[in-house]
């Protein structure tokens, strides 16, 4: 079903129009990039803090008033833009190594971001300033920190073709893992 | 016409330099580095991001520029050094390549700009900050957004010609 619904999305003139064209493309992606230095950038601001490792005099909540606003101004930017480059390249991107594996940290990512908020930030007025944070904020913090670096790095991965099911033959772990089945009989015929 | 190739014997010689031959010979190399190179841009970005913030007076407020500076600064110099080693290695790698590339060269003279303004002007303005935000520390804040902006947009920039 999914498989249906982005070999639809791929035909759509809209998307043929993103992939082929020669301006548009480059400002998306470098719209994406560039948005880095907003959102992760201030996302490792926080993970800094909560690890302890910087701005240890300033209060952890005014971190997540003040600063969060703008983290979420970058998400913003980057679920479009990111949104927009899939759009261009569907059929592609969904068979891509890189691409899988960043989705599957970006759920870790959001679970992590869920039970830091739901859980030890619910209380931060008792830890705010304490010189040692919980143990529950700078383990939420290190997640944030390697899970997010990981996603940036796989993010840029994906441009190249490694592992793309169009070129075969590949290990046997990454026909299954991106599912280049159909892909390949796309491509090749037969089976 | 024929572009000035005065300097074109220097960037062929980078282009040669041992690390320069290593990364470009090797399949995996660049895009790893170039994956640090983003993360550095990610940690830069933060760290410029949330100190240019507080001098236009949005962010983190309730504590002084000084404070904020001082405190991100280690952080600042981490992110510069991680970012002009392996930007030195991904340029060696493709010294003539960046030699005829337009990108490059707005980069090459935004970027000293960029940290001559970001540790002499703008430091002597935060290492001096305290709660309120005057004209002249905000137009610093604002120059220096501009000016990594710029730095980072070129960089790129390279990669699409």
């Amino acid at each position: 079903m999914i498989l249906d619904f982005v070999a639809w999305m791929n035909e759509l003139p809209w998307s043929i129009a993103l992939r082929e064209s020669r301006y548009v493309w480059p400002w998306v992606e470098s719209s994406h990039v560039m948005t880095l230095g907003l959102f992760v950038g201030t996302a490792f601001v926080t993970d800094l803090r909560l690890l302890g490792w910087s701005l240890k005099r300033v209060r952890v909540s005014e971190v997540t008033d003040r600063l969060l606003p703008w983290t979420r101004l970058g998400f913003a930017g980057m679920f479009v833009t990111g949104f927009l480059l899939f759009f261009g390249y569907p059929e592609r991107y969904y068979h891509n190594l890189f691409f899988r594996i960043k989705i599957i940290l970006l759920i870790v990512a959001a679970i992590n971001v869920f039970a830091f908020h739901r859980g030890i930030h619910k209380r931060v007025a008792e830890w705010d300033l304490d010189p040692k944070l919980p143990r529950q904020a700078f383990v939420a913090g290190a997640i944030s920190l390697s899970v997010w670096a990981l996603i940036v790095v796989t993010g840029r991965m994906i441009a190249y073709n490694w592992f793309e099911c169009a070129i075969q033959p590949q290990p046997d772990f990454v026909n299954w893992f991106a599912q280049c089945d159909g892909i390949i009989k796309e491509l090749y015929g037969g089976t | 016409m024929e572009p000035e190739e005065t300097w074109l014997w220097l960037f062929e010689w980078f282009e040669y330099t041992t690390p320069g031959i290593i990364v470009r010979e090797s399949v995996w190399m660049f895009p790893v580095i170039e994956a640090v190179h983003l993360l550095g841009l990610c940690l830069l970005g933060g760290v410029v991001i949330t100190v240019d913030l507080r001098m236009l007076g949005l962010g983190l407020r309730k504590q002084t520029i000084s404070e904020l500076a001082t405190n991100l600064q280690p952080w600042l110099i981490g992110a510069v050094v991680l970012l002009l080693a392996t930007g030195t290695l991904l340029f060696l790698s493709e010294a003539v390549k960046c030699y005829y590339n337009t990108s490059f060269w707005v980069k090459a003279t935004t970027l000293p700009v960029a940290m001559i303004f970001t540790f002499v002007v703008r430091e002597r303005v935060a290492v001096n900050g305290g709660m309120d935000t005057s004209t002249k520390t905000r137009v610093v804040a604002a120059g220096s957004m501009l000016l990594w902006f710029t730095v980072a947009a070129a960089g790129r920039w390279i990669g699409f010609s």
